[in-house]
């Protein structure tokens, strides 16, 4: 049904640290690694060795400039679904086939109902949901709910693959529901914050602000320029200066 | 967004289908129509024949057209399930509707209750039909008051203009109906003036910094894009026309979608006081022809210059 469910107190997400991503891509990567052959696999690759590539990522790296001068950042941004607690992709499905989860509110497509119409991902400001135009479907994020329900795995590997591959370490999984749960700490201490909050869909998915620059004057300019070492050399740069003044 | 043509000609055909048959429903049982059956034949299989072939032309952009009938069932949150609903709902009326008037040659009593009936769920139908797009929020152009009006009105200038056109053929123009064509035209442009203006002049509510919640640092601008490649995203929502050819294409939909069925809307007038049949015949078809032409046009420029949000994640500085 595409109506949505009450709100459930359990909201599996994600938090994603903008100040040390470091933008490799490897979240992005092991998600299409992993879930090309997953819940909704496969992600289907056109051209893939030729001009023209054309496939499905559930994830996608963007880098951006943000301000200018000694306080403008170059900042990595991983864009994939954010499990919306109002999510319009859901409730503009005209099949049901869109749905959020009652138990733990992932945002999944049952891909046997699905009629490709397409209208969910115009209804999706984030970008989340991309068409597989060889399986006719729509095909998103599943937050790798079958990895993190996965008893056939270690516990410690009951995470998305783009939380347990990022070597930064910028990428964490959690319930975001749950004010105790670690990400939720991380998001009240660092000040995370929603994604296009004026669109009214309430992500579940967090990111954390860029931390500010320490121990610098934010009046110094961005870059310190070169002085010379002096203007009437002694010693032995005063014969380097001479011979090569020559 | 990207024009697909299945949907331009979709929303189009259908519009004027259902608009003809909503003038139909409330005309037919007012008696200001010839009840006779071939009237009747044929004004059914312009409106049913329109409405029917946008409705499978818009199964045409489907990844898996065999489960459109799966549709029907979201009806209780999402307009395009409700669009599906009312449209099918909608025949059940007309049905019968067209029954009495091609069999029984009556549009009263019994048939009279159909006729308004299938008028009321016509024009459900396209109000239903606006909202898939009004109910989008990432894309500023289409959610928005406009919307519906503009979809409504085109809906009734193109079922009039037709109706006015096979009055005519039938040698039986009536003055009611040439001058509601002439109304619904003159509406439909002032709601069009209004919505171009609004996109226009109306501000990105979304921008790169609430996008990426990175404002506070100062404007945001994409240094690399996620991918060299074109992906689905950009295909579909990333489409953008270029200003020139939109102001120029704009021309060609108020030319052709506006002012000159307006002025051939008045020469139908006209032609009734003065009896000149072939003059009011001829004005409605070139009305009819210049309408279609005008308002194909203008449902292209509605994708076409429709910019989506997920677009300022590329480039994008508004949407």
């Amino acid at each position: 049904m595409t109506a949505l469910p009450p709100p459930s107190p359990r909201k599996l997400g994600l938090v994603i640290d903008l100040d040390i991503c470091v933008g490799c891509h490897a979240c992005a990567v092991n998600c299409k690694e992993w879930n090309t052959g997953g819940h909704m696999a496969p992600l289907t690759d056109f051209h893939p060795y030729g001009a023209g590539q054309n496939g499905v990522w559930f994830n996608r790296v963007h880098s951006f400039e943000a301000g200018d001068g000694a306080d403008g950042r170059t900042v990595h941004f991983p864009r994939s679904c954010l499990h919306c607690e109002q999510p319009d992709c859901v409730t503009v499905c005209p099949t049901g086939a869109s749905y959020k989860r009652a138990e733990d509110g992932i945002v999944l497509v049952n891909e046997d109902i699905c009629i490709g119409c397409k209208l969910c991902s115009w209804a999706c400001p984030y970008g989340a949901r991309e068409f597989d135009e060889d399986s006719g479907t729509m095909k998103k994020c599943t937050l790798c709910i079958d990895r993190i329900y996965n008893e056939n795995l270690e516990e410690v590997d009951r995470q998305p693959a783009c939380v347990a591959t990022c070597p930064a370490n910028a990428r964490h999984f959690g319930d975001l529901g749950d004010p105790d749960s670690d990400v939720s700490r991380m998001v009240k201490e660092r000040g995370g914050y929603d994604l296009m909050p004026e669109m009214g869909y309430k992500p579940v998915n967090k990111y954390l602000p860029p931390r500010p620059r320490r121990g610098r004057d934010a009046t110094a300019p961005a870059v310190a320029e070169l002085q010379p070492a002096s203007d009437e050399p002694q010693g032995l740069l005063r014969w380097v200066d001479r011979m090569l003044s020559r | 967004m990207n024009p697909a043509f299945s949907v331009i000609f979709f929303t189009s055909a259908s519009g004027a289908g259902f608009g003809l048959l909503f003038l139909l429903g409330i005309l037919g049982p007012l008696g200001l129509l010839p009840s006779s059956s071939w009237f009747g034949v044929v004004a059914f299989a312009v409106s049913f024949g329109l409405a029917v072939g946008g409705l499978i032309s818009s199964t045409f952009h489907l990844g898996h057209p065999e489960r459109a009938w799966r549709a029907f069932s979201q009806w209780r949150t999402s307009w395009l399930s409700r669009e599906g609903v009312a449209s099918v709902l909608t025949f059940v009326p007309a049905g019968l509707f067209a029954v009495g008037w091609v069999f029984f040659g009556s549009t009263g009593g019994i048939w009279a209750v159909f006729g308004l009936l299938s008028a009321a769920l016509a024009a459900i139908t396209v109000y239903c039909t606006a909202m898939i797009y009004v109910s989008l929020k990432p894309i500023q152009r289409w959610s928005n008051g406009w919307v519906a009006p503009g979809y409504m009105l085109i809906s009734l200038m193109t079922g009039a203009l037709l109706l006015d056109l096979l009055l005519h053929l039938f040698g039986a123009g009536h003055w009611l109906v040439s001058g509601v064509a002439l109304v619904a035209v003159a509406a439909a442009w002032a709601v069009k003036t209004g919505y171009w203006r609004f996109i226009e002049r109306t501000a990105s509510a979304s921008t790169p910094e609430s996008a990426t919640g990175l404002g506070a640092f100062g404007r945001v601008r994409l240094l690399e894009a996620p991918h060299t490649e074109e992906n689905y995203l950009l295909k579909e929502m990333g489409f953008r026309v270029a200003r020139k050819h939109a102001a120029r294409l704009r021309d060609i939909a108020e030319l052709c979608g506006f002012a000159a069925p307006l002025m051939l809307a008045g020469v139908s007038l006209i032609s009734l006081a003065l009896e000149a049949h072939w003059l009011g015949t001829l004005a409605a078809l070139a009305a009819v022809l210049a309408a279609a032409v005008g308002v194909v046009v203008d449902r292209w420029l509605f994708f076409a210059e429709a910019r989506h949000a997920v677009t300022l994640y590329y480039g994008a500085a508004e949407a």
